[in-house]
């Protein structure tokens, strides 16, 4: 069910700011269970640069809500020694580009635990991650690191797009018996929208989520693309193509169901990302597509994303980052064929 | 629930004042050290007043340029302008500077032009000075990373056997407080003591990393650390800029002949803002700054100037329109800073034409081109 679907069925109850709902998420799973546990550099008394952890340690107190040392091998080095003793942190990484240093922590053994142990150790850390451009940052501050934990089996791997996802995401994640790097698109955290409270009602994670039914062309985004893509649809639909977004949620497990019933009725498939193209995750939808529709095709799958360029300068991101524009060309591109 | 995780409190909390090397008290008075002599002319001393008064201003004028939107943001120096103008004019035409983001003042020593320093706070470029020009590296976001580069640089240095001549160099590396929880702060002391590696690491303790206090970093003085991993550490007043001369003048020329390197705590704090994007009063109480506000590292100077005859008004009246025009000029150029070109992106990341950058670039040029084609 779409936002405003829900809406207008009247069970959305309440309106929050991304940021807002991953805060409201997080004091609900504090709430519901003592041993979950938020960590990271300034979450305490200024709620997190992005002030997603704001009040937090106001309300459970700093045994809960921990500012950490300025350490990120460290934070998560240590939210795996709480996890192993019952625990689950809900670990803050700042900004994408300091996640790096928490790298090794992550790939060789928050991943890997649970199949060294023949399942006998569960480690239900999840890494909160603020991603992506268009904030107008310095360097390290605007990146798609997705990848590089995509490619590390034993991890979850999600984004949020918009604040009831934030919010039930969030939940779910820290719910989750797996380790989860959770994105978060940062130039969306003060967008609003209403947020669906009733469990009941919620997608599985691992779920991707049809945002506009469309006929002509699949288009699949995550994260803060997928918005654009939006905007790319309604402005398509007034040159009469029709775009059917989906928004995939979760990128591993990849829920590849949705996206081929998809792209066997549309025929055509635009594949949208922050993250440069080359060797991107763009390339793993694109193979699979290819793979479980071939015969259904009608153009190649094709890309849109960043440059093979490092994270230009701020003054150059509107360049870097997939816009409606070069959505709409890659679109009109599937029709070449 | 309470948990003792804050058990007794250590034998030195981190923030005491213990053996703070000092030269020149708040109120301007000469104090002597036994083991850093200073012997500097009168003009020397005026000299270090202009850096001092300069880079302030330089500093403000461009903390108001990212209020008015010329910057995107920008990492204030309000306080630590005597640790950086001390340490970086103990620099020799032979050393190597490895800088954070937060160091102006010491680019101003090494002549690094102010408008260099505002192109990666207004998105123009991610640095674009030459190192090597200027002795003085890019700027570092990451926390702790350059670290590790300037002891590896040190290392360089040391294999090419010029310790001890006159042409011997030493590198410098500055981070902040909140740095020294990294793992590669805590690297590059273990590789710089077991190489005995000519580097002077220079921890500008500004009390604060973003809202966490110093606490959260550490039990124990910094300065004290380096002695677990075997080298002289030396807690220096960070707003004493005679002090921070003399005490790394000492650390650099220990390393250029061979002894080994030094951790220097320069005991600061910073007045403003974490950058323009943080907000102090979420965590920091109105009278610790006031407290340090009696530390100011000018006035000091200024105090010692006029107490010993060195200088009168119309000196420091000079100094004030000097640096006004020095800031006049820096806006000046900022606002005429052009936008990189698009395609400028695809430039210089690799020193090899690579092919698929040749491929990319070629498409965007063509993208760029289909919107003249409509709009023409
Ligand atoms: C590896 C890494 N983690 C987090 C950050 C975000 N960050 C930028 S500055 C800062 C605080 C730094 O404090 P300190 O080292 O004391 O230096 P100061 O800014 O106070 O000079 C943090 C957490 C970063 N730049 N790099």
């Amino acid at each position: 069910m779409t936002e405003v679907q829900a809406m207008e069925a009247g069970t959305a109850t309440t309106t929050y700011a991304l940021a807002k709902a991953l805060n409201a998420g997080m004091r609900k799973a504090m709430e519901d269970d003592p041993k979950v546990l938020v960590m990271g550099e300034d979450v305490g008394r200024l709620g997190g640069v992005f002030r997603v952890t704001d009040g937090l340690q106001k309300d459970f107190g700093e045994e809960r809500v921990i500012d950490t040392p300025l350490a990120e091998s460290g934070i998560v080095g240590t939210a795996i020694g709480l996890a192993l003793r019952g625990y689950r942190p809900v670990v803050e990484i700042q900004f994408d580009g300091f996640v790096f240093p928490a790298a090794d922590q992550i790939i060789t053994q928050l991943a890997k635990m649970r199949m060294r142990s023949l399942g006998a150790l569960s480690l239900p850390v999840v890494v909160r991650i603020p991603c992506g451009g268009g904030i107008g940052a310095v360097e390290h501050h605007s990146e798609s690191p997705e990848n590089y934990f995509t490619h590390t089996a034993g991890l979850r791997v999600v984004a949020c797009s918009n604040p009831a996802d934030a919010y039930t995401m969030i939940q779910q994640s820290i719910a989750s018996p797996d380790p989860v790097i959770f994105f978060e698109p940062k130039r969306r955290y003060w967008e609003k929208a209403p947020v669906e409270t009733d469990p009941a009602r919620w997608l599985p994670l691992h779920q991707a989520r049809v945002v506009n039914p469309g006929e002509h062309v699949t288009v699949l985004a995550y994260g803060p693309s997928v918005k654009t893509c939006l905007e790319a649809a309604s402005a398509a639909a007034d040159e009469g193509r029709s775009l059917e977004v989906i928004d995939l949620r979760s990128l591993n497990p990849l829920d590849i169901g949705t996206v081929v019933e998809s792209v066997n009725r549309t025929g055509r498939c635009v594949v949208v990302h922050e993250a440069p193209v080359f060797s991107g995750y763009g390339a793993e939808l694109a193979a699979r597509v290819t793979e479980k529709c071939f015969y259904r095709l009608e153009a190649p799958v094709l890309r849109v994303g960043g440059p093979s360029t490092p994270y230009p300068p701020s003054r150059l991101e509107d360049h870097y980052l997939p816009d409606l524009d070069r959505i709409l060309d890659a679109v009109d591109r599937t029709f070449a064929w | 629930m309470t948990i003792d995780s804050v058990r007794g409190a250590p034998a030195t909390p981190a923030h005491a004042e213990p053996d703070l090397v000092q030269l020149l008290t708040p109120e301007g008075e000469r104090v002597e050290h036994p083991d850093y002599p200073l012997d500097l002319s009168p003009e020397e001393i005026r000299g270090l007043y202009r850096d001092l008064v300069t880079v302030r201003r330089l500093d403000l004028e461009a903390v108001a340029l990212t209020r008015q939107g010329e910057l995107g943001i920008w990492a204030s120096l309000l306080g630590q302008e005597a640790a950086q103008i001390g340490s970086g004019r103990a620099l020799g035409d032979h050393d190597m500077a490895f800088p954070s983001y937060r160091e102006h003042a010491v680019a101003w020593c090494r002549k690094v032009e102010p408008l260099k320093l505002l192109g990666l706070f207004r998105g123009v470029n991610h640095g674009g000075w030459d190192p090597a020009e200027h002795g003085f590296h890019l700027y570092t976001i990451v926390i702790g990373s350059q670290t590790l580069h300037a002891t590896g640089y040190a290392m360089g240095i040391q294999r090419d056997g010029v310790l001890g001549t006159p042409s011997a160099g030493a590198t410098i590396a500055y981070f902040g407080d909140g740095a020294t929880s990294q793992g590669d702060v805590n690297e590059s002391f273990v590789f710089a003591s077991v190489f005995n590696a000519p580097v002077v690491f220079f921890c500008q303790n500004n009390q604060w990393a973003i809202s966490e206090p110093l606490e959260r970093q550490s039990r124990i003085p910094l300065y004290k650390r380096a002695q677990g991993y075997g080298f002289p550490g030396v807690r220096v007043d960070g707003n004493d800029v005679l002090a921070c001369l003399a005490v790394t003048r000492k650390a650099l020329e220990a390393a250029r002949t061979g002894q080994g390197p030094t951790l220097i705590e320069a005991f600061t704090y910073r007045m403003g803002a974490h950058t323009t994007t943080d907000d102090p009063t979420r965590y920091r109480l109105k009278t610790e700054e006031e407290a340090w506000k009696l530390k100011d590292p000018i006035e000091r100077v200024k105090a010692y100037l006029v107490r010993s005859d060195m200088a009168d008004q119309s000196f420091f009246d000079e100094i004030e329109a000097e640096a006004k025009a020095v800031a006049s000029d820096l806006r000046k150029q900022c606002l005429a800073l052009p936008d990189p070109r698009p395609l400028e992106m695809f430039e210089n990341v690799y020193a090899e034409r690579h092919p698929l950058m040749t491929e990319e670039q070629e498409q965007f040029a063509a993208y760029l081109a289909s919107f003249e084609e409509v709009s023409s």
